[in-house]
């Protein structure tokens, strides 16, 4: 059971990452036209069919992984990076400074889900960078509110007190005193944003709003898969399959480290 | 409580920026974006007057905030027709299915929650644990053509899409109730927990009270403010799920005419729709703070 | 002999899963009898509350009773069903918890969560309940109980709380009330306001009370017999009185002897080396062994039973297996007799003096969170600290005693004052300025644990000040250095390479000490450094901050509410009230005649191990109010059982009445 729970979800992400690796020096056809294969089934020659254009679902399934890998991790950096620097800013700061960052932070979070993403996506245009942008856009905010909320409740512990009394710079404070204890809980949330950034690609590419065609992404294949569903399930089932399969691991494997961090923080 | 209306209104008035910034962030030209390379030049200027783009910023901001106030919220271009019109006929249709979808959510969730956090350990923990990490991981963009799939295509027993008669809500409400209800069911479950633990559980147990009176009488009377305040914020996640879902099933909401719009390049309708959804959602919000805030004696004070 | 109300006989609880079971409980046999109140004296995680809890049969998932019986006058509890066992809790047997902060239900008005306990065991109709209620709120001296039963618990202050559960033990007339440590988290005003309702409650109505404490004093002022816990076991039992003439077992005695006092201030408290054993592995031998000052070879081999050195006592000790043993040495210098304190402390050098402190919080509101009042936590204070003496700051919580001291090391930017240290004004410093002063002004807090980054290494901790303001770059001298200062304070080097985790609370109490040391202060703030911890411990860190002042002449502000800390360590005594001091003088002069009437009842409240010390009960009327609206006048008036028309009209000016000695009340005269 507890292999299965452990181990399962560890393979899974590292098939991930690995076929976002590798999949370029691959010999794979991602997406080379073939007109006497259209809306195959999986069978001999090609594992997973083929889809509407003739196109090798599984090639393309393991350059969408590609996709998911590169938004995924880029959308989670882009977001640590300004959530960490406005929210450590903000309860570092405190005064008129804290004050206008809050207010800031209230304004992003009161747009719902990714809704701000799916307007800023589709002003953008589509691409893997505007993709990044547009979901960086909604993601930096939880991390800033978690980051000053850290900060703030740190700055009050006497550990902090008395790094001060002996005489401890603001550098040496935050750096050692602040940072490294508030960023645990900021990694395991990261963790979890990973999985909602591959849930978010997919769904701005189902939406249309995602990577250029012919780039392959699981989302827009479930896109064009679904006016094909009743003649070809395959389509939309493959990748579904993908997006579900890397969520729960990701997920899984945040549980796992938000269990690890509650332990040692106890006293 | 003036206090909280201020800031209210101050988030708001940020959203309503933000939200007519969104425009001047299309690279580009954007009256080029929205008529095409191939457009004439006069077409163009009658555009940009329309939209007021070659007045100075401030003072299309200032007009913009001035008209957003009493309702006026331009025209659309790819239907011709104001949009204050447009968006009317389709809010019922996403108010139905948000509702819906709600409800679904808190039917399943609120008793899988409780009962799981009463069964800590049990196998019906385990199994609505399992739900709950299944149904985040599940897209909504993959739950409907798969649900379509198996009970429209092959059973025959709802229609594929469009929104007539109740049974065209069915699909819709359990694609997007089903997300909602994983992560309620997780966090409710959590917050009985946290209530189960705390002393004054220990001291109603040295009371002699049953296990049922403890539950109803005094944990839940706790752990509901929490969840409250957590549906509220979820519904974020339903409304943007919303613009998914009404998109798979061709369901004739707000979220479908958002994703047409932008495809038509019709950007007062996007403002207009993406205004629409933030406000509402501040405003479910401000309410559930009000309702936690009269049910907390600490609050209320 | 009439037979006990409670008869628990070879009880045993196991906490914990089938790995590694511990044995919270082990073997307990206790007789309690009708209308007596019973001790159960012992030290944290020696059992006493799991104890409690099985009783009741409350105990946390992972605990499950193995063994022994529990009978209730001729029921036998422990085979009670669920819902039997329902009717006996809060009806035949009640409980009240430490923390009334959190024991009561925040949602819920007072007058629903006694009607709840009402309705479950008195039987009465609707319409009965409400006035049922009340009386019970009038039985436990809450002031308009007809008001008091639609308040929630948030409006009501921690003694009032601590009243409403014991309300609420009362509604089933029970027979017997467990009181698991009732008054540890309330000032000693407040506790003894409640230590005397209990007394009362008994009298009127018959119960006995099973009172759960660490606290020595508590138990010679309430109980009428007790037994002592160590590691799960019971290792005597005996009288209140027999026991504090003449405590029989060594643990016993050594708690006795680690407790601080006057007499025993010209010398070291006694101490008990080492830790609690874990319980969670089988023991041969008496588990006391490895601890004991007068272990023999035996007691490691013989599991120890009960011999009896009187009537009315037992203790588990192979000592008395031949009858009484050879007394026992006292511990070093406690015998010393009564030492004076000199009361010109103007022959050590003046180090530190603070004018007029004063520490404000701004309190905000709205959008644009616009300043709406001042909370007035420290509100204009003088001390002077001298060269290797101790200035204690007593008070009780809230009264901005902690504030003070942060506020003097400009840890909290003060909002007026001075605080002049070598020449210069603290409070006028800024960055590296400041930062160069750090270097002589240390602090101690209260938690050991929270006081240091979980991040970093012992080794790291201790030498941060070394490494922050550039004393010691050199790495290898650093941590030389580290290890000198680690054995300085009693900890082994290797302690340098773990995290502070890893070890008990005395001795990360030490090791924030080691820390302290390090950058050769000259004044440390000692801010309630020892209540976190056990008596024994707490002796261990007093006799260690003794040593150290006294090797290096280390001027101490010890910040404490603690009068038997204050009695033992302190030359000089200032006592807070509501972000002033009242009054001040050398430890003789206030503690042996009080004069300002806050010190009077703040003093007789404390509760002594020691006969022929107590002293009458002052009563203090209600709590100390918001230092955010003090009253008028005297900050104290509107309690003060001496008060005046004159204390409204001004803060009273210092009467000095020696060299030594000012108090700020009018009532007093020079």
């Amino acid at each position: 059971m507890s292999a299965l729970r452990h181990g399962l979800p560890a393979g899974l992400l590292l098939l991930w990452l690995l076929a976002a690796l590798v999949a370029p020096v691959l010999p794979l056809a991602p997406d080379r036209i073939d007109l006497t294969a259209i809306l195959a089934p999986p069978g001999h020659g090609s594992l997973l069919g083929n889809d509407d254009l003739g196109r090798p679902v599984l090639d393309r399934l393991l350059a969408g992984a590609r996709t998911s890998l590169l938004v995924g991790l880029g959308v989670v950096t882009v977001s640590l990076v300004i959530g960490v620097l406005v929210g450590g800013v903000a309860g570092l700061a405190g005064g008129w400074l804290d004050l206008v960052l809050v207010r800031l932070i209230d304004v992003f979070l009161a747009f719902p889900g990714i809704l701000l993403a799916i307007a800023l996506a589709g002003i953008l245009g589509p691409g893997i960078d505007n993709l990044i942008i547009a979901l960086a856009a909604v993601g930096w905010v939880g991390y800033a509110r978690l980051v000053r909320a850290q900060v703030l409740s740190l700055k009050r512990r006497d550990h902090v007190a008395a790094a001060r009394a002996l005489g401890a710079g603001p550098a040496r404070l935050l750096f050692r005193h602040l940072l490294p204890l508030a960023l645990a809980p900021v990694l395991v949330e990261a963790t979890f944003g990973v999985a909602a950034a591959v849930i978010a690609e997919a769904g701005l590419s189902f939406l249309g709003l995602g990577v250029q065609p012919p780039q392959a992404s699981w989302g827009s294949m479930i896109r064009d898969g679904a006016a094909y569903l009743l003649v070809a399930p395959h389509l939309v089932l493959a990748p579904g399959v993908a997006v579900l399969l890397v969520v729960l691991s990701v997920n899984l494997l945040g549980d796992r480290l938000r269990d690890r961090i509650d332990v040692r923080s106890r006293p | 409580m003036a206090a909280r209306t201020a800031s209210a209104a101050l988030v708001i008035l940020g959203v309503g920026s933000l939200v007519f910034l969104l425009i001047h962030l299309v690279p580009g030209d954007p009256v080029e974006a929205m008529l095409g390379e191939g457009a004439r030049a006069a077409d163009r200027e009658v555009l940009r007057a329309a939209l007021g783009l070659d007045r100075p910023l401030a003072e299309q901001y200032l007009g913009y905030l001035a008209r957003t106030a009493s309702l006026d919220l331009g025209q659309s271009f790819a239907y011709q027709r104001p949009v204050a019109d447009l968006l009317a006929e389709r809010i019922p249709a996403t108010l139905e299915l948000a509702l819906a979808a709600l409800t679904l959510a808190l039917l399943l969730a609120l008793p899988l929650g409780v009962l799981a956090a009463r069964h800590r350990g049990g196998a019906l923990d385990t199994g609505a644990m399992g739900f709950s990490l299944l149904g985040a991981a599940i897209p909504n963009f993959w739950l409907g053509p798969v649900l379509i799939l198996v009970f429209s295509l092959w059973l025959g027993w709802t229609p594929v899409s469009g929104r007539e008669g109740a049974a065209s809500l069915v699909l819709p409400a359990v694609t997007l109730g089903t997300g909602l209800a994983a992560v309620l069911a997780r966090m409710v479950r959590s917050s009985v927990l946290e209530v189960l633990a705390e002393d004054y559980i220990r001291t109603a147990r040295a009371k002699g009270l049953r296990e049922s009176s403890l539950l109803w009488g005094h944990a839940l009377r706790n752990a509901w403010l929490p969840v409250l305040t957590l549906i509220g914020l979820q519904l974020g996640g339903l409304l943007a799920g919303a613009v998914i879902t009404e998109t798979v099933f061709a369901w004739p909401g707000v979220g479908s005419l958002l994703i047409e719009a932008i495809q038509a390049r019709d950007y007062p309708v996007v403002q207009a729709c993406v205004l629409l959804i933030s406000l509402t959602y501040v405003l479910v919000n401000a309410l559930t703070d009000l309702v936690c805030a009269w049910a907390d004696p600490r609050v209320r004070g | 002999m009439v037979s006990p109300l409670l008869q628990v006989s070879r009880l045993t609880t196991r906490l914990g899963g089938e790995g590694q079971p511990v044995r919270v409980v082990d073997g307990v046999d206790l007789e309690i009898r009708k209308g007596e109140t019973f001790a159960l004296l012992g030290e944290s995680g020696c059992g006493k509350s799991m104890l409690a809890l099985s009783l009741m049969r409350l105990l946390p998932p992972s605990g499950r009773i193995v063994g022994g019986s529990v009978r209730l006058g001729d029921t036998d509890l422990l085979a009670l069903p669920e819902g039997a066992m329902r009717r006996v809790r809060g009806g035949r047997m009640a409980m009240i918890f430490q923390e009334p902060q959190t024991s009561l239900n925040p949602v819920l008005t007072v007058g629903q969560q006694i009607a709840e306990a009402v309705r479950l065991h008195d039987g009465t109709t609707r319409r009965q309940v409400r006035e049922r209620v009340q009386g019970l709120l009038q039985a436990v001296g809450i002031p308009e109980p007809a008001r008091r039963v639609d308040e929630y618990p948030h409006q009501l202050s921690g003694g009032m709380k601590q009243r409403v559960m014991i309300a609420m033990a009362l509604a089933g007339d029970p027979e017997l009330l467990i009181a698991d440590e009732p008054t540890t988290a309330l000032d000693v005003t407040i506790q003894a306001q409640v230590l005397r309702l209990l007394k009362g409650l008994q009298r009127e109505t018959g119960m006995a009370v099973l009172l759960i404490t660490h606290d020595l004093g508590v138990v010679a002022e309430t109980a009428d017999r007790l037994a002592v816990m160590y590691a799960g076991q019971i290792v005597e039992t005996a009288t209140s009185a027999g026991f504090f003439a003449d405590p029989a077992h060594p643990y016993s005695r050594r708690l006795m002897d680690s407790l601080p006092s006057p007499e025993k201030r010209a010398g070291r408290l006694a101490v008990i080396p080492g830790r609690v054993p874990p319980l969670d592995r089988p023991f041969t031998g008496c588990r006391f062994a490895d601890r004991c000052h007068r272990v023999m070879d035996r007691c490691r081999e013989i599991e120890p039973g009960w011999h009896q050195p009187s009537a009315s006592q037992g203790v588990r000790c192979l000592l008395w297996a031949e009858g009484r043993p050879e007394s026992d040495v006292p511990a070093t210098g406690a015998a010393a007799g009564l030492v004076r304190i000199a009361a010109e402390p103007s022959r050590q050098p003046l180090v530190l003096r603070v004018d007029g402190l004063q520490v404000h919080f701004p309190i905000h509101r709205g959008v644009f969170r616009r300043v709406v009042g001042q909370v007035r936590a420290v509100d204009g204070i003088d001390l002077e600290l001298y060269a290797g003496r101790t200035l204690a700051l007593v008070g009780e919580s809230g009264c901005g005693k902690t504030t003070a001291g942060k506020g003097l090391l400009q840890l909290i930017r003060p909002t007026a004052g001075v605080v002049r240290y070598g020449g210069v004004d603290l409070a006028g410093l800024k960055g590296r300025a400041l930062r160069r002063q750090r270097k002589d002004l240390q602090i101690i807090f209260q938690d050991p644990f929270a006081s240091m980054n979980p991040r970093m290494l012992v080794g790291d901790i201790v030498g941060e000040g070394l490494q922050a303001l550039g004393l010691e770059p050199n790495r290898a001298r650093r941590r030389a250095r580290v290890a000198e200062l680690l054995g300085q304070v009693g900890m082994s080097a290797e302690a340098a390479d773990r995290y502070p985790h890893e070890f008990s609370g005395g001795q990360r109490q030490r090791i924030c000490i080691a820390r302290a040391l390090a950058v050769e202060p000259r004044v440390i703030v000692c801010d309630e450094p020892t209540s976190a911890l056990d008596v024994s411990v707490q002796a261990q860190i007093l006799n260690l901050l003794k040593r150290l002042q006294d090797e290096l002449g280390l001027a101490y502000l010890f910040i404490t509410h603690n009068i038997s800390v204050v009695s033992y360590l302190a030359h000089e005594v200032a006592v807070m009230y509501l972000g002033r001091i009242v009054e001040r003088g050398t430890v003789d002069e206030v503690l042996d005649d009080p004069k300002h009437p806050y010190t009077r009842a703040l003093l007789s409240a404390v509760p002594v191990v020691d006969k022929d010390k107590r002293r009458e009960i002052i009563r203090l009327e209600g709590d100390m109010p918001s230092p955010s609206s003090p009253p008028e006048g005297c900050h104290f008036h509107p309690r003060c059982p001496e008060g005046i028309a004159e204390c409204r009209q001004a803060y009273p000016p210092p009467t000095r009445l020696s060299e030594t000695r000012s108090v700020r009340c009018l009532r007093v005269s020079a």
